[in-house]
């Protein structure tokens, strides 16, 4: 007879892991990204045909700029999130699965760095 | 992978398709799409950042026809996924979970991402 409580093996394992703030932040980020959306919008509507100045001019604003470092990082963000789970639901080699993870995490920092870093160049003039 | 004996799923080819699984896996593969464009937006922004000679060489990329091409499927990528993600915000509060909120919410996202697409190419022609 084993006294253990089968809850405890169950810790740990696989779903008691850390899906529901996995669940949470694809939400979270949602929800910031339907008010984003909108403005990404307007922006793109103010873009277009823009010659380099008006747009240098447009994303350099400071309101403009944290709008849209703020679309880029929640963006890039709630992107990650999603990829990973079509990520760990189709792939059924643990080695490709592995590898895809980082290279999406990976690939998604360095990209939200660089459009960080063009904006502010952008808002700060330098 | 483990090839035990547990009991599978259903194969997916048997069954027809239906508004709400093709809308089901239509929000990933338009949340994928979104994730290439995010590459785009990021080398845009660089070019921008770069100064006038990028940024007159990456607008003439998007102006060619496939560059067009991308960025209509994107707009749509974009308003679909947009649509159908408060659509699944609100099925995650709880509402429209019946059979007739799914398909009627369904076919709302459906048309209103086809009539803002067409509105935001309508406006650009």
């Amino acid at each position: 007879m084993r006294l253990r409580n089968p809850l405890a093996n169950a810790h740990n394992h696989g779903s008691a892991g850390h899906g529901l703030s996995h669940w949470w932040a694809q939400r979270f980020s949602a929800i910031g990204l339907v008010f984003l959306t909108v403005w990404l919008l307007w922006a793109l509507g103010s873009l277009v045909g823009a010659s380099h100045a008006e747009a240098a001019a447009l994303l350099g604003h400071p309101f403009h700029a944290a709008m849209a470092i703020l679309f880029v990082v929640a963006g890039v963000y709630h992107g990650q999130l999603g990829l990973q789970v079509v990520i760990e639901d189709y792939f059924d080699s643990h080695l490709i699965e592995t590898t895809a993870l980082i290279a999406v995490r990976f690939l998604s920092i360095i990209g939200g760095l660089l459009a960080v870093i063009a904006i502010l160049k952008l808002a700060l003039g330098v | 992978m483990v090839t035990d004996n547990r009991p599978l799923s259903p194969h997916l080819q048997v069954y027809r398709p239906q508004l709400t699984t093709v809308m089901s896996i239509s929000h990933r593969i338009s949340g994928i799409l979104l994730s290439l464009g995010m590459v785009v937006v990021v080398l845009w922004v660089l070019a921008l950042a770069s100064g006038p000679e990028a940024f007159e060489r990456i607008n003439s990329l998007l102006a060619t026809p496939i560059g067009l091409i991308a960025m209509l499927v994107w707009s749509f990528s974009l308003f679909y996924h947009l649509l159908n993600g408060i659509r699944h915000l609100l099925w995650d509060a709880g509402w429209l979970l019946d059979l007739r909120g799914a398909y009627a919410s369904g076919w709302i996202v459906l048309a209103a991402s086809v009539v803002m697409t067409a509105i935001v190419w309508g406006g650009l022609l």
